[in-house]
């Protein structure tokens, strides 16, 4: 036999495998899960593949034949090589164990990015009291007005726009400010902290200026409703920039791309939760907080509650069962 | 490895060298999907507003809800907006409609499927890669990096590769050679490929280049018994296709 009637009757032989592999991989492409004889089918054709590949790379160079195998090897390699999906189970595993181990890992960063605000806002208060026509870089002409007028930009407010509007316009801006925190660090972590130092300022510098007029109490029982947990997690949010940032100057991988990498994917899930108690926080400044028929106190209520919510939600404890760990399992049953 | 490809190693041994998507292919995926979310977007705004205002009005009406507004004129539509490509790339493995039209996919380092975690945070990051208009962060780092990433795929691990959708009709055509046949397998190969293409081939210019493959299989001998018509070429092709030997 020559050798393309060789190649030729093996062609012959193997294409109705391929067909039929062609057809399984595109089925469990549309499956999410796969029983464990489909498993163990698919991994024994990974490897005929793979040795029909090879050999066709060999006997058939550059030929639809072996392009299609090198398409085909590919796709069951995708397939193979899919993170298995977790579902509810997983969400709550994450939400338990893992969102605040990352918190705890954090809560260094986050106390020197709280202690950051805390400082930029101290800063922004002293620079309006003693340069009272500063205020005018910060804030806007509308907003400058209403204050000299004896009232807070935010009065009547939900006459203008709609409480519903007013929400899905905060919760999205400060969700995009606090990813946008995140993001930054990549700037060594300096984009992070002129990002949070600004926010911290522009917050002591209106507060400056509403006092100077008598209006730091109103602008207060506004902010307190919501405030507490959104300027936390634009602290926490910080505090993920910070860690990117570190990421980069100290690598912790080989390369500083790797432990980029490993270092983002590490407190997304944290990120995941804080955009989560955002739109909660949107909602309370789109429904509460403009809203003058809420005394002082129930705001604080509101605003306390959320607040310790969000440390329930960040330690674990929302979503503690009575179940053991596996880690605790283990350690129980050595 | 060079610049264009990646190497994905395969558990088997065999590896993969897979074409990496430069920044055209991307910049046309992207134009594509960016035309579909604002039409798709709009598209439903409209139709919102017609339910709930009775007409085309940027905000409700006197006496409609502010509630209704939000949930399903605004919401929808910035969440159709923001949410397009994160969504479609999860339930689409790795693409969209705009880069299923450009032939190319997301894939993790080593070739996989990207999960909802690795997607998720590579959208996040367009927030970087946009800035400071017309994602040129994004589109200088593709032309800078050693694998035409972006600064969200650095984030998530992942790469955009060109996708050869091969389908079960990739094999169609595949082992109808005769086994008996003496034919090199390059040239039945051409002649298969040709004929899939003869609809759409100009008559004089399938004509050339069928009497071209003919003559090579059949040497310059048979060139003077070559067919003519354009029907009798094709008939010779899908011989030379089966592998017998076609003049």
């Amino acid at each position: 036999m020559t050798g393309s009637r060789a190649t030729n009757a093996w062609i012959n032989s193997r294409a109705p495998a391929w067909r039929t592999l062609a057809e399984t991989i595109a089925r469990l492409q549309r499956q999410t899960t796969a029983s464990l004889d489909e498993a163990m089918a698919v991994v024994d054709a990974y490897g005929n593949l793979a040795r029909d590949l090879a050999g066709a790379r060999r006997l058939a160079p550059g030929t639809r034949v072996a392009l299609g195998l090198e398409a085909l090897y590919m796709q069951l390699h995708a397939v193979l090589h899919r993170s298995p999906r977790g579902g509810l189970s997983a969400a709550i595993a994450l939400l338990r164990d893992e969102v605040p181990a990352i918190t705890r890992e954090l809560a260094p960063r986050i106390l020197w990015m709280v202690g950051l605000m805390a400082a930029s806002a101290g800063a922004g208060w002293w620079l309006i009291t003693t340069f009272p026509a500063l205020i005018s870089l910060i804030a806007s002409e509308e907003m400058i007005e209403h204050v000299e007028t004896g009232s807070l930009w935010t009065d009547g407010i939900i006459n203008i726009t709609p409480s519903a509007v007013l929400s899905v316009h905060i919760l999205s801006n400060n969700i995009v400010v606090s990813l946008f925190a995140v993001c930054a660090g990549l700037l060594f972590g300096l984009g992070t902290f002129y990002l949070i130092g600004l926010n911290g300022l522009m917050l002591g510098a209106l507060f400056a200026f509403v006092n100077q007029h008598g209006l730091a109490l109103k602008l207060f029982s506004f902010i307190i409703a919501h405030g507490l947990v959104e300027l936390s997690v634009i602290c926490i949010a910080g505090a993920i920039g910070m860690a990117v940032g570190d990421s980069l100057v100290r690598p912790t991988h080989a390369t500083r791309r790797e432990s980029f990498q490993h270092c983002v994917m590490r407190v997304a899930p944290l990120l995941a939760v804080c955009a989560i108690l955002l739109i909660g926080s949107g909602f309370i400044e789109g429904f509460v907080s403009p809203d003058p028929t809420f005394p002082l106190l129930s705001r604080v209520t509101i605003g306390v509650s959320y607040w310790v919510l969000m440390f329930l939600a960040l330690g674990g404890w929302a979503f503690k069962a009575d179940v053991a760990t596996p880690a605790a399992q283990a350690s129980l049953h050595p | 490895m060079d610049r264009e490809h990646v190497s994905i190693r395969g558990a088997t041994g065999v590896d993969l060298e897979v074409p990496i998507a430069g920044p055209g292919s991307r910049s046309y995926a992207f134009v594509i999907d960016w035309h579909i979310r604002v039409l798709v977007a709009l598209a439903w705004l409209a139709a919102a507003m017609l339910i709930v205002n009775g007409g085309l009005a940027w905000r409700p009406v006197s006496g409609k809800s502010g509630a209704a507004w939000a949930f399903l004129v605004v919401l929808p539509a910035i969440a159709i907006y923001v949410l397009y490509h994160p969504v479609l790339e999860i339930f689409m493995r790795g693409q969209t409609p705009g880069k299923r039209m450009a032939g190319v996919r997301i894939v993790t380092r080593d070739g996989g499927i990207p999960g909802m975690g690795a997607i998720l945070i590579r959208n996040v990051f367009r927030l970087i890669d946009s800035l400071p208009a017309f994602y040129v962060v994004g589109l200088v780092t593709t032309f800078i990096s050693a694998q035409r990433l972006r600064i969200g795929d650095m984030a998530a691990g992942t790469l955009l590769v060109t996708d050869e959708h091969p389908t079960a009709k990739i094999f169609d055509g595949v082992g109808a050679v005769d086994a008996h046949a003496d034919a090199d397998l390059i040239t039945t190969d051409l002649a298969a490929q040709i004929l899939e293409r003869w609809p759409t081939l100009a008559v004089e210019k399938r004509a050339t280049i069928a009497r071209s493959l003919l003559t090579r299989s059949g040497g310059a001998d048979g060139a003077d018994r070559l067919p003519r018509s354009d029907e009798e070429l094709k008939a010779a092709l899908m011989s030379l296709a089966r592998g017998s030997n076609a003049t």
